[in-house]
């Protein structure tokens, strides 16, 4: 379902981080172009 | 083998209100909305408030966190009737003793106090157990001196209830990393490391400030001017204020992971016979203040981000009492490690209990985050302690230590509410260093792991995070004693 859509990966510390959620994505065949964690807290 | 032990721990808050507006987010936003200001004021809490909020007495150690679960919420509308000023870790100062603090740690003429105000404060302090001795309290300013500095925009004021009491000079008329703003934070960190230095030393006995061998600054605040910026050394600017004359020190720098890398760091040095006693100290977060402050406002309850925390920790040689630091299971995330929760707790807490041939179960209190629910979940952000013991309690299911439907126990058990300000470094495990060796030495628990986590990626050098721990055990030789 995620084949050659484009996504943007945004994470959280204590949650799921961004590079997690891009590596997912990515095997999933997304097309990540941005990945970036923050910390909300 | 010298084993290194934790000797004590001091916790100290500065109720400092005035200071929220100065805060970064009020800072930004204050100035874009008609109203925020008062609306701001409005919500701000009194010194007494403050200090009955459960919260900030399990911080200085009066009621343990465990206990918090058992008390109403909200906790800001249940107050600790008669809950005092001083706790077995330390005290909650308020805010006109905490400027006075910051003219003593201002070795610049940088901050300018009123000279009334000054002397009543001076006053105050004098009479302070911990604080008669110090220094810089005098010459005091006209208000129309500090006046003219603040319409020159050349100092931030200082308040107290809006009022004007004083202000924080720039150090240099250029140079962005000398102004007033930052000036202030790193003024901000210095005395309130320095307070909770003075209570630990004084906690810890026989333990004078020339005792101290070495310091280790573990804040996150970056103080230097523009050709290094972060140079440091806030720990020997803060030994110095406190007289540990015959120490050195050096700053640790790791996001909210870097009191973790600070306690490793002490314990090495330790046990390698380097140094007897190491001092870890970490000031608080002016930046931090009032962070969330719109959610507050708008959930028509308390600005609850309006203190500023400290923590100091003596790391030192066995004394045949005081827990062991296990420093042959410290936990680390590697940099080759993955960055799931699931990879960064196999990383940080399977592998170190996996030498022990422990396993989760086994430890009997896991300091994470300590962040306060009450402060975070109000603004739509996650309650942090309770999500870090739900992946270590799913961790324990997924290894067959517990059943799945056991989680919620493991957490119960194993865990606490988060009961820290949200100060950046300090909600990062080591609020309980000082309950946890109380009960370690008073046999309600036999140890403890530190889990500390640092959000590397917000320097945008790295997507890394950060992620370090440590186990505390209660001294052998007491176990040998029983």
């Amino acid at each position: 379902m995620f084949a050659g859509k484009k996504v943007v990966a945004f994470g959280e510390r204590d949650g799921v981080q961004g590079p997690a959620i891009a590596e997912c994505l990515a095997a999933a065949g997304a097309d990540v172009v941005f990945t970036v964690t923050e910390c909300v807290v | 083998m010298m084993l290194a032990v934790v000797k004590g721990a001091a916790s100290t808050l500065a109720h400092t209100p005035d200071l929220v507006l100065l805060g970064s987010k009020p800072t930004r936003e204050i100035p874009r909305f008609d109203g925020l200001y008062e609306e701001c004021m409005a919500h701000l809490r009194s010194y007494e408030e403050a200090v009955a909020y459960p919260p900030n007495q399990a911080f200085i150690g009066n009621i343990r966190p465990d206990r918090l679960a058992g008390l109403e919420k909200p906790w800001y509308e249940n107050p600790i009737e008669g809950a005092p000023r001083e706790g077995p870790y330390g005290e909650i100062m308020p805010e006109d003793e905490f400027y006075g603090l910051l003219k003593a740690a201002d070795v610049f003429d940088l901050v300018w106090l009123e000279e009334g105000f000054l002397s009543r404060v001076a006053e105050k302090l004098q009479g302070h157990p911990l604080l008669g001795d110090l220094k810089r309290l005098e010459g005091g300013k006209t208000i129309s001196g500090i006046k003219e500095r603040l319409d020159r925009g050349e100092a931030l004021p200082l308040n107290l209830n809006g009022e004007l009491v004083g202000c924080v000079c720039r150090a240099h008329e250029e140079d962005e990393d000398l102004r007033a703003e930052v000036i202030l934070e790193g003024l901000a960190v210095k005395a309130s490391a320095f307070l909770a230095l003075r209570h630990l030393l004084a906690r810890v006995s026989p333990t004078a400030p020339q005792d101290v061998d070495y310091l280790l600054d573990f804040g996150e605040e970056a103080i230097g001017d523009r050709y290094q910026r972060g140079g440091g050394n806030m720990a020997k600017a803060v030994g110095e204020m406190a007289g540990c004359l015959n120490a050195s020190g050096a700053d640790v720098k790791a996001f909210c992971c870097a009191p973790i890398h600070a306690v490793t760091s002490a314990a090495a040095l330790v046990q390698a016979g380097i140094f007897k006693r190491v001092a870890l100290i970490g000031g608080g977060s002016l930046a931090k203040l009032g962070m969330k402050f719109q959610f507050h406002i708008k959930k028509d309850m308390p600005i609850l981000e309006d203190v500023l925390g400290a923590m100091a920790i003596l790391v030192g040689e066995d004394d045949g009492v005081s827990p062991v630091i296990r420093t042959d299971a410290i936990g680390m995330h590697r940099i080759g490690a993955g960055s799931s929760a699931k990879e960064i707790f196999e990383e940080v807490v399977v592998k170190p209990l996996d030498k022990l041939g422990k396993r989760i179960v086994d430890i009997d209190k896991y300091a994470t985050e300590f962040h306060n629910p009450e402060v975070t979940v109000s603004a739509g952000r996650p309650d942090t302690p309770l999500i870090n013991y739900r992946a270590l309690g799913a961790l324990a299911a997924l290894r067959g230590e517990i059943g799945r439907g056991e989680i919620g126990d493991f957490v119960r058990k194993h865990g606490m509410p988060g009961f820290s300000p949200t100060q950046g470094h300090i909600p990062s495990a080591i609020p309980f260093m000082g309950h946890a060796r109380d009960m370690m030495m008073g046999g309600e628990i036999e140890n403890a792991m530190f889990v500390g986590k640092g959000s590397l990626f917000l320097a945008r050098m790295t997507n890394l995070s950060d992620g370090v721990s440590v186990i505390l055990e209660r001294n052998p030789a007491i176990k040998g004693g029983d």
